[in-house]
């Protein structure tokens, strides 16, 4: 019985699978499968991600003492949807000067990567799209083609502003693809695996215990990736307005606001697959467990969004490489050691690594000071603006 | 003599992550706060006595079209024009007209009055289709004891004891 | 290969979230570096002094109100004491109180704006700037208690004020006092060590102490500069040599040393508060007599106060008519924003954004 209801995915899946080959030709009913299947994961992709567009505007309002959205439906569950129908309906303009066909071209190569993700993340036992035994290099190759949509939205909007965001989005978005790359080694060798369902069976322990210095990485790591704060920099409101998405309206705006959530999805869903355990939790069964980290990952990005300021663009960029990098090495070098020493990479190390992390981290952060620079009394004779 | 805080020093070294912490835990404690915003038009905050508001209660039987206010207003936003009455050869006011669009709500005008005419409203949704709409005319500041609500702004005596009771804070 | 590089000029505003207002800065960038800046204003210029001319000395008190439109208190306060000197017109004892009260309470909810606004310049997504107006909006409650409007009170009068206090309104005060320090601690601990807003505000903007005192800066931007420069204390007005307070000064000069001014300023109001509360001397509100067509004799006054963001005076020449011959304002914000090129040079792009966050303009102020 226990069995039947941890098992539900995988055997109601199994139960269409032996349905449509029973009267279907093979190769028919491994097309129509396989369609049904990405239906249905698109299907629940979108619906989630339209959650989390109401979670995100819910929570953040709770954090702010206020009500946030009220008005479409119950508690504002509706407002997504509304949001959507505004967006379709909305007027689609391409700025004059631009480039038409790339600015186009930019929604899709933003929004198709993001939900490319999908195909390799476990939700159950067995409950995987594409089983990849290299599963988490696929997601960090495809995680790194919406960088050039990006690049190409801010291009083509022919906007200053666009510009200026579209090129600390590479700066950001290359620069962090080297911690997180290295983070997630850690976690590779102690799993001795790429394939993310083996990670998953991996941890009797959540990864996040033994390696907790991996995870606080990853998570920095993947906030740059998803410009979140405090590292939103390519779309920082107060400074750039939106970034490289300021000339997009309608639908295409639409594009690039799903594939922001669809990413925070996918990172919800890698952070709780790497570190949280995946679909393990006990007593619950897995369609239940992995939804509940989901959550409450990004529970903890929106309680990061409504606290923290922003970065500056070079400290930003001081960050990934003087702070995150060296400690991703240092700590690639720990687990190696450990795994050396101790055999099986036993759990009671996760009593030696959280301290170890806490440590690093702080000595780490005693390297940094701001300078005090003084002003000029008397400021240097400089081109009159007036004159460019 | 004064007295001097400093409230900064010349520390340059970053902490450890324990400010942001610190403000963390902060946010996290207003999640369990109630809101401090109102669903407005089911919800409606109460309005203090003295609230200056938009409809104006003016006094057919207390003005003398002194225009006092006039005057008194800065931006002209008030026209009056007067006649003689027959029977006792009295000013009368044929036309008292509050332009709500220029209106700036300084409650000057209310003041001003020597005889306690006018007052001001206690409404606030003063949203309207057309510029003309916005115009008050006699008709619509004239007192009327069933539907006039007169802010208790101006101290003045009220125009009928007993009706004029506002919402209190 | 070598790179061709020219600099670039975007235009920040008058249509942008964080100029505060409809302000205009022309930057030439070299990549996201400043290299020049010229600040472009007279987007809201609605000629308030020449409007003055044409006013009694009652109506001009209603311009006074949308000058600085976040601290229309302490504009109707130092329009009033110009008039009153000019003037000679007494004003009774209490209304001095409630006058001080209600300056201190504007200073307040204007630098609770002020750091919400600039925390959100830093880029924090509403939260503090939420928590700050939660409070901000008990002080306008207030203030429409007293005069039944929250942003342009029109409450002090020539010779003292429109209303006494109501009845309700000092055990509300008593309740916002009383809270009031337990906030401004909460917003300490948010925002005082966070890491992000030091490394974004310290050393960030340095505005030097002799430049600040050559620019003729004021208020809190002065005082973040190190300079103990209070008009309550350097020239007092109204009863302040009466109350204990401190000046809170910056040891840099830095963004953050303004925030933080601001910051510590709110703690020292509300000490001001407290003392005046306990000392309302009572009685009338309003010299008897004082003309609604009030007729000055000729000649010149100035008067000025400490206004939120600093000094904020008026100058007012009278030719014996019921009419200001000139009605001159010195706003404070227009002043300190002439260093702002000083400050940005050099510094990034969202650097400027800061140091115009934490030199706190009020456009309605700047462009008058």
């Amino acid at each position: 019985m226990w069995d039947t209801i941890t098992n539900l995915l995988p055997l109601v899946g199994a139960a269409l699978h032996d349905f449509l080959y029973g009267f279907l030709p093979g190769w028919l009913a491994y097309l129509l499968l396989g369609f049904i299947f990405i239906v249905i994961l698109l299907v629940s992709i979108l619906n989630t991600v339209l959650a989390f567009i109401w979670l995100e505007r819910r929570g953040i309002s709770r954090f702010q003492v206020r009500l946030g959205p009220d008005r479409v439906g119950p508690m504002g569950l509706l407002q997504p949807i509304a949001d959507a129908v505004k967006l379709m309906t909305k007027e689609d303009i391409v700025p004059a000067g631009g480039d038409r066909a790339v600015h186009y071209l930019a929604a899709v190569l933003v929004f198709v990567p993001a939900l490319l993700v999908f195909a390799v993340l476990p939700f159950a036992p067995g409950v995987v799209f594409a089983d990849l035994n290299i599963g988490i290099l696929y997601i960090i190759a495809i995680g790194s083609v919406g960088v050039i949509g990006v690049f190409m939205g801010g291009w083509a909007s022919n906007n200053k502003y666009s510009l200026m965001g579209a090129m600390r989005a590479v700066a950001q978005m290359v620069s962090y693809e080297v911690p997180m790359v290295l983070s997630v080694i850690g976690v590779v060798m102690v799993a001795q695996s790429l394939s993310l369902e083996h990670i998953v069976q991996a941890q009797e322990l959540p990864f996040i215990l033994l390696q907790p210095l991996g995870f606080f990485i990853y998570f920095a790591a993947a906030s740059a990736e998803l410009n979140r704060t405090p590292m939103d920099l390519l779309e920082a409101e107060s400074e750039i307005i939106a970034g490289y998405h300021v000339e997009y309206s309608g639908m295409k705006f639409a594009l690039f606001f799903l594939a922001e959530y669809a990413n925070a999805l996918a990172v919800s869903i890698i952070v709780s697959t790497l570190f949280l355990g995946g679909w393990k939790l006990p007593l619950v069964p897995p369609y239940i467990a992995l939804p509940l980290k989901i959550f409450a990952v990004f529970g903890l990005m929106l309680w990061i969004r409504s606290t923290l300021p922003r970065l500056r663009v070079d400290q930003l960029m001081g960050f990934a490489w003087k702070g995150l990098l060296p400690i991703a090495l240092l700590n690639i070098f720990i687990t190696g050691g450990e795994l050396l020493i101790f055999k099986g990479y036993p759990s009671w190390l996760a009593l030696v690594n959280i301290p170890l992390a806490a440590l690093i981290l702080f000595i780490w952060s005693r390297l940094f000071t701001i300078k005090i620079r003084a002003t000029a009394t008397s400021a240097r004779p400089a081109p009159s603006a007036r004159n460019v | 003599m004064p007295t001097l805080e400093r409230v900064s020093t010349k520390e340059t070294r970053i902490g450890a992550g324990l400010g942001i912490l610190k403000g963390m835990l902060v946010t996290f404690k207003h999640l369990f706060r109630a809101p401090f915003t109102v669903p407005y038009p089911e919800k409606r905050l109460p309005l203090p006595r003295r609230f200056r508001g938009y409809e104006f209660v003016w006094s057919r039987e207390r003005c003398t079209v002194c225009l006092t206010c006039a005057k008194a207003c800065p931006h002209g936003v008030i026209r009056i024009q007067s006649r003689l009455a027959p029977p006792e050869s009295q000013w009368q006011a044929e036309k008292f007209e509050i332009d709500i669009g220029l209106c700036i709500f300084c409650g000057l005008c209310v003041e001003s009055c020597p005889y306690d005419a006018i007052f001001m409203g206690t409404q606030f949704e003063l949203a309207n289709y057309q510029r003309g709409g916005l115009v008050r005319g006699i008709e619509k500041i004239q007192y009327n004891p069933a539907t006039s609500r007169a802010s208790d702004y101006s101290e003045h005596p009220p125009l009928e004891p007993g009706r004029l009771l506002l919402p209190k804070q | 290969m070598e790179l061709r590089t020219q600099p670039f000029m975007v235009n920040i505003g008058p249509q942008h979230p964080s100029t505060h207002g409809v302000f205009r800065l022309r930057v030439i960038f070299d990549g996201e570096t400043i290299v020049d800046l010229e600040p472009v204003f007279g987007y809201l210029h609605r000629g308030l002094e020449k409007l003055g001319e044409g006013r009694t000395y009652t109506q001009c008190l209603t311009l006074t109100d949308r000058q600085d439109y976040l601290s229309a208190m302490n504009n109707n306060l130092a329009y009033v004491l110009a008039v009153e000197k000019l003037g000679g017109i007494p004003v009774p004892p209490q209304a001095t109180q409630v006058r001080v009260l209600v300056s201190e309470l504007q200073r307040i909810a204007s630098h609770l704006f002020a750091i919400g606004a600039f925390i959100n310049d830093l880029g924090a997504f509403f939260s503090p700037f939420m928590y700050m107006l939660r409070e901000r909006e008990k002080i306008t409650d207030l203030f429409e208690m007293l005069c039944g409007q929250r942003l342009t009170h029109n409450f002090l009068r020539i010779g003292g004020l429109s209303h006494d206090l109501p009845p309700e309104f000092m055990p509300a005060l008593r309740a916002l006092i009383d809270s009031m320090p337990r906030f401004i601690d909460e917003y300490d601990q948010l925002l005082s060590d966070n890491e992000i807003i030091w490394a974004r505000s310290k050393g960030v903007g340095v505005l030097p102490r002799d430049l600040a005192i050559n620019a003729s800066a004021s208020g809190p931007v002065l005082r973040g500069s190190g300079v103990a420069w209070d008009l309550r204390q350097a020239d007092p007005y109204l009863n302040y040599p009466q109350f204990q307070f401190d000046i809170p000064i910056g040891a840099n000069g830095d963004a953050y040393d303004r925030f933080r001014v601001r910051l510590e300023e709110m703690r020292q109001s509300v000490r001001i508060i407290k003392q005046a509360m306990e000392s309302l001397p009572g009685g009338p509100v309003m010299t008897p007599d004082v003309n609604l067509a009030l007729r000055l004799p000729k000649g010149e006054a100035y008067a000025h106060v400490e206004s939120p963001r600093g000094e904020l005076g008026y100058y007012l020449v009278s030719d014996g008519s019921i009419n200001p011959y000139r009605f001159k304002v010195r706003a404070p914000s227009f002043i300190n924003l002439t260093t702002l090129r000083e400050l940005c040079l050099g510094w990034k792009l969202a650097d400027a954004i800061v140091i115009l966050g934490s030199i706190d303009i009020v456009l309605g102020e700047v462009d008058r």
